[in-house]
């Protein structure tokens, strides 16, 4: 993606629906486990991956969940 | 022995044994914490090594400081947490996160620690980037144009300010919280609906942006 159309995506955000900040921290554990086991985490927990998108912090975290528990084996 | 565990059918054998020691009437309760002790240090430390480039002036010994105040907070959240546990992961996964979450904020507040927000002359967050590459194509430049026009158009004063600090100069919602004495919810919530107002506006004059508001 160029920077513009980046730019863009940081200003607008996500178009489909997303969870809160709250309701992303609560289902991040289960969410993640799902995309480890290879199951399609966005279809069991809707509106998270729009919130990843949308949501800088929560996008950190979450790559930090996935990176140290697939670390963890 | 009554460990207060409401029946949970998808619970494995580890995170019930977790759930079983640090119940409070476990005798080796103590013992049950150190070892969750220990695996949020791990998790936080694992963070701080990720972030590390974040930080590059603080020392070894602060770092270990911050790496053991996240692991601290978390074990308070998650033994404070725990009768919310529904076993929708292992219990280790669940745990982890709170140690990710606490290393994670203090991190970020850290690198920021001593700076100021960037803010502009009138002391509001500065817009003045919003502009295209010199490479952006027509499209681009057009939304990039009308966006920057809607922000101050459509938004209100706070709403303009959260998503110019968060989405356009990229200061961590965590830390403009802080400053704001806000929390990151709510922060998020105030950009969410500056977004949606932003879309809104922008499908009212025919332009593309890639879904509906």
């Amino acid at each position: 993606m160029s920077d513009d159309r980046q730019l863009v995506a940081r200003l607008l955000g996500p178009a489909e629906p997303e969870v809160s900040c709250e309701t992303c921290f609560e289902q991040l554990d289960a969410y993640v486990e799902l995309e480890l086991s290879g199951a399609d985490a966005d279809a069991r927990i809707p509106g998270l991956r729009a919130h990843l998108q949308g949501c800088p912090a929560c996008a950190e975290d979450h790559a930090s969940l996935l990176a140290f528990v697939r670390d963890q084996g | 022995m009554s460990t207060g565990i409401p029946h949970q059918t998808r619970l494995d054998a580890d995170s019930r044994a977790w759930l079983e020691a640090l119940a409070p009437d476990a005798p080796d309760r103590a013992a049950a914490i150190t070892r969750l002790h220990e695996l949020l240090l791990r998790a936080a430390r694992f963070e701080a090594g990720r972030r590390r480039a974040a930080l590059p002036h603080a020392d070894a010994r602060q770092l270990d400081d911050l790496i053991h105040q996240a692991a601290d907070d978390a074990l308070v959240a998650v033994l404070a947490k725990l009768p919310t546990f529904r076993g929708e992961s292992r219990f280790t996964t669940w745990a982890y996160k709170f140690a990710l979450l606490e290393a994670g904020v203090k991190l970020r507040r850290r690198a920021w620690e001593g700076r100021e927000l960037p803010l502009d002359q009138e002391g509001r967050a500065p817009i003045a980037d919003l502009r295209p590459s010199p490479h952006a194509d027509a499209e681009s430049a057009e939304l990039i144009g009308a966006i920057g026009a809607a922000i101050e158009a459509e938004l209100t004063s706070h709403q303009r300010d959260v998503l110019v600090a968060v989405a356009l100069n990229e200061v961590p919602i965590d830390v403009l919280a802080e400053r704001m004495h806000t929390s990151r919810g709510a922060l998020y919530k105030t950009l969410h609906d500056a977004r949606r107002k932003l879309r809104g506006c922008l499908a009212a004059q025919g332009l593309s942006i890639g879904g509906s508001p």
